[in-house]
């Protein structure tokens, strides 16, 4: 049924994921099932279309649209190089010719006598996709590529931006404290921050200047991510950002700490290798960002499905006026109550750490799993 | 033909989050029997992995109905259909936007045009529109492939030249869409549905560079001549293609699709079918919005003619932290009786962008998310101003009078004036702990003139309703009417600016006799309490820069029907340029 509370990000030491690997366009799978791929090795690859440059002949070479076609000097489908004479004009007694030079190397696609216009077409471009973790391959799928299954560390955060990467763990700073540029060192070349607190916009900017892979922290201030970003997301779409690394917060806006689980376990990983990738997508099909960290384990591993809203369950509180807190469920009514604003909802009353007992509303608050 | 008559229907709407299902039945009464809502449920959907199947979302929903209903509507993993021994419903339909609904591109010949007109047709149908490319859009011919290859979009929609007219803009058009070769947005799989409704003259050189590369179809020009538009084959065609291509490919609709006794319907195709239903049906011009979390429609029906706007990134989760990037700061803090840190606020919205199915939770949070919703509605509402328009282009003959006032052609065809219902739906507006606040969002959102009745719909069924409207229009009508509308009452509003020497004076008699005789200054704003299906007549006397518009400009006497909200007058001035005196809305805090 309906679920009035979110689930929550999974924060897990041990879990075993699995990543589809594809293609955007049917290719070649370069895999095998029970293959051991590293983060950077290539399960698939195939060749994107080259760009497609419209050219309009008849105005280039100042001929009728129907006799661009006798002025060619290559054929449909032929290739020329860049600076190659792909047209000419016959001229006034061969004196006064137009010409028309490749701009890019690629080949002749169409030719229009309607519109005398020609479609040049650049040369294929190579496209791979690679494995993103270090894992096994469990499923290839033809033609398209693999699924790679990781066993190790899995964290959730709530927002990222930049795209997927890898690189060593560095705790850079303790929880409740806020990351500057000046912690930022070069040292940090290809690694993946660990920032306990908050991070600034100008931390941002350094550790993509010195090289680091990522930052995984636990919040930012809406205005420093503007200031990094050079403009305000307005939507949550994101992974496609040029800013130099990816950065995930786990918490959220504002000044709210990395919570202390998901700080303990990245803390802890220190020194392992992490994959990280920050394209969130807060629609149906939710994508949330998340850190990787391949590592043999023991125990059970977590399941999402595990977590259920019932008393005695850890949660934390989401929205305003206690924004972060944790606690753990005392009790869930079944009938409707009014809150402040005068809506009737379902509540759930939660005993925070320092053991205040609120109701809240149960969409304001989330299971912590893992 | 009583015994013909359907006796259930199970209707549901995929939507993108959530799965709506409810039942109606044909009730006997006193007075004859009529259609009404028993039951409703609802349920994730369930497109998106790890279900990848929309039918376990439907059946989920269909499932909370029938414990609710106690009518037993699925067995066997399946929906029971003919309703038997108390079982099953007559018909099931649905409606679908889940997946991010139908995304389409469209292009024309001129942007102002052809273009335009394809644009409309094409969210007259319940689409997306991603882009509208045109051969005078001011953009070069490589940019407009790139765009058109990067946006995949689920179905294009090619027009241009009125028939007789341009042959090779329209084959150029058809050219850079045959280089961009975009894929289809959910696979590889399968030819990207192609519309052409262009120039007669047009359409073999649209098959030589389309035909043996996409999925083509032809249908009447949806611009023939410049004065007119023909917009019904070519959405008729989109909503075809959106079964036949986008659902049959989207996980679980092919079974769905098995299910339901008609047509599944594009969600916002099904909400602009009721809402034309329902201006025809009771003679009146409509606004429709519907604020969600990521987009907000509007809908809108004057003097019969029918338009639709989506403004995709205007919406109170997913995308709010653009309605206040959009709106500008200051526009939303306007609508905040108190004082906001503005750093505050910004954290404050995009962790609800972040956490999206957060709710309020305080009185200052609930003030903060309405004066957001005033911005994407008012937002929202001024991008379909711009787009439900008179043709542009279009040769008029005029007297000499109107000359003088050079009246353009393209004109919004959204005339407050003659507006008589706004009828709001989506969470913030049905789900508002009090309707006179849904009515105050409305009401400054949308600025009406003159008198306005305004309503919401009380759980957003509207999509249910446009498909049941298509099966059997009564059936529609009468839940409508008794389940799905709320009316908020009504609201009166002159025209002109409030400057210190306008006043309103206002006069009548409640139904319980009191009188009401009252001056409001410019600036201010009332509220009477009239109850739902009570009626008043309201002598209105304007003062100073106010009048009620042509002919009415020393008074006007309206009907107020009432509502929850009651009778609203509203001196502020038009366009309102001070937020003025505010309704008391919310509860006092409990100490």
């Amino acid at each position: 049924m309906a679920q009035a509370y979110t689930p929550g990000l999974t924060v897990a030491r041990r879990a075993v994921v699995r990543k589809m690997r594809k293609l955007p366009l049917p290719g070649e799978t370069l895999v095998k099932v029970g293959d051991a791929v590293e983060a950077d090795s290539v399960v698939a690859r195939t060749k994107l279309p080259g760009d497609a440059h419209p050219l309009n002949l008849s105005r280039a070479l100042s001929v009728p649209e129907s006799d661009v076609e006798r002025h060619l000097l290559v054929k449909t489908g032929e290739p020329f190089q860049k600076g190659a004479l792909i047209a000419e004009t016959k001229g006034f007694f061969g004196l006064f010719k137009s010409r028309y030079v490749a701009p890019v190397d690629g080949s002749l696609e169409t030719v229009s006598t309607v519109t005398g216009q020609a479609i040049l077409r650049e040369p294929p471009k190579p496209l791979e996709a690679r494995a993103y973790v270090k894992g096994v391959v469990v499923e290839t799928l033809e033609d398209e590529g693999a699924v790679v299954e990781m066993e190790g560390a899995f964290i959730q955060g709530i927002l990222g931006v930049g795209g997927e990467t890898h690189g060593e763990l560095v705790l850079a700073v303790e929880r409740g404290a806020e990351l500057t540029a000046e912690e930022v060192l070069p040292a940090h070349q290809g690694k993946v921050l660990i920032v306990g607190g908050s991070v600034r916009a100008d931390a941002l900017q350094k550790a993509a200047e010195v090289g680091a892979a990522g930052i995984a922290a636990g919040c930012i201030d809406a205005a420093e991510l503007r200031d990094c970003l050079g403009y305000e997301l307005g939507v949550a779409v994101t992974g496609a950002e040029e800013i130099g690394l990816t950065a995930i917060v786990t918490e959220g806006f504002g000044r709210i700490d990395m919570a202390e689980k998901t700080f303990e376990l990245l803390k802890s990983l220190e020194g392992r290798h992490a994959s990280m990738n920050g394209a969130t997508q807060i629609r149906a099909g939710v994508t949330r960002p998340e850190i990787l960290v391949p590592m043999e384990g023991e125990g059970e591993a977590y399941s999402a499905s595990a977590l259920t809203l019932e008393t005695g369950a850890a949660a934390r509180v989401i929205r305003e006026p206690r924004f972060g807190e944790t606690g753990e469920i005392a009790e869930l009514p079944v009938e409707l109550q009014e809150i402040e604003t005068g809506a009737r909802v379902r509540v759930a009353v939660v005993r925070l750490q320092n053991g205040d007992e609120i109701a809240l509303p149960r969409a304001n608050i989330e299971l912590i799993g893992g | 033909m009583a015994d013909n008559r359907l006796r259930s229907v199970l209707a549901t709407d995929c939507g993108s989050t959530t799965t709506k299902a409810i039942l109606i039945e044909y009730v006997e009464e006193r007075e004859g029997g009529s259609y009404r809502l028993i039951a409703r449920g609802e349920s994730p959907t369930t497109v998106e992995a790890p279900v990848e199947d929309v039918t376990v979302g439907a059946l989920n929903a269909v499932t909370e109905t029938q414990e609710i209903a106690g009518r037993t509507l699925t067995r066997g993993g399946r929906i029971l259909k003919s309703s038997v021994d108390g079982e099953g419903a007559d018909i099931y339909i649905s409606t679908s936007s889940a997946g991010g609904g139908l995304q389409m591109m469209v292009a024309g010949v001129v942007r102002a045009m052809t273009a335009e007109s394809a644009e409309r047709a094409a969210l007259g149908a319940g689409a997306i529109v991603m882009d509208a490319v045109a051969s005078n859009d001011r953009r070069l011919p490589h940019e407009k492939i790139e765009q058109i290859r990067r946006l995949r979009p689920d179905m294009i929609l090619l027009s241009g030249g009125v028939d007789g007219g341009t042959t090779s803009h329209v084959a150029e058009l058809a050219e850079l869409i045959a280089a961009a070769n975009p894929t289809a947005r959910l696979g590889a799989g399968y030819d990207l549905p192609i519309i052409y409704a262009g120039n007669i003259d047009a359409r073999e050189l649209v098959i030589e560079r389309l035909g043996q590369r996409m999925s083509l179809e032809i249908v009447d020009n949806l611009r023939p001549v410049l004065e007119k538009e023909n917009l019904l084959p070519a959405r008729k065609m989109i909503q075809s293609k959106f079964l036949e291509h986008v659902m049959a490919h989207a996980p679980g609709y092919k079974t769905l699709m098995e299910w339901t006794d008609a047509d599944i319907m594009p969600t916002p195709g099904a909400v602009g079918y009721m809402m034309q239903t329902i201006a025809e049906g009771r003679g009146v011009n409509i606004i429709g919005v519907d604020i969600g979390g990521a987009t907000t429609d509007v809908f809108s029906v004057f003097d019969g003619v029918f338009n639709r706007t989506v403004s995709a990134n205007l919406g109170m989760s997913y995308s709010v932290s653009n309605v206040l990037a959009e709106a500008g700061i200051d526009n939303a803090l306007r609508w905040i009786p108190f004082k906001v840190d503005k750093r505050a606020l910004h954290n404050s919205v995009k962790n609800k962008m972040v956490r999206p199915t957060t709710i309020p939770q305080t009185i200052e949070d609930l003030v903060i998310e309405q004066a957001i919703a005033r911005e994407a509605l008012r937002l929202a509402f001024e991008q379909h101003k711009l787009l439900a328009t008179g043709l542009h282009g279009v040769q008029q003959q005029r007297t000499i009078s109107e000359a003088f006032t050079q009246t353009a052609t393209g004109e919004t065809l959204v005339d407050m004036e003659a507006l008589d219902l706004i009828v709001g739906s989506g969470g913030v507006l049905s789900h508002a702990p009090r309707r006179i606040q849904s009515a105050a969002m409305m009401i400054d959102a949308f600025q009406p003139v003159g008198m306005t009745q305004l309503a919401v719909d009380s759980i957003f069924m509207m999509p249910q309703l446009g498909v049941l409207a298509q099966v059997d229009a009564e059936a529609a009508m009468d839940v409508f009417e008794r389940d799905c509308l709320i009316p908020l009452g009504t609201v009166i509003a002159p025209n002109g600016e409030a400057d210190a020497r306008s006043s309103l004076h206002i006069s009548g008699t409640f139904p319980d006799g009191a009188a009401l005789d009252e001056t409001i200054q410019a600036g201010g704003i009332r509220r009477w309490e009239l109850k739902e299906g009570e009626r008043m007549k309201v002598k209105c006397v304007p003062k100073g820069s106010f009048t009620f518009g042509e002919g009415r400009e020393r008074g006007a006497e309206y009907e107020a029907q009432g509502g929850t909200a009651g009778l609203i007058v509203d001196a502020r001035g038009r366009p309102m340029t001070d937020v003025g005196e505010r309704l008391d809305l919310y509860p006092k805090r409990k100490r």
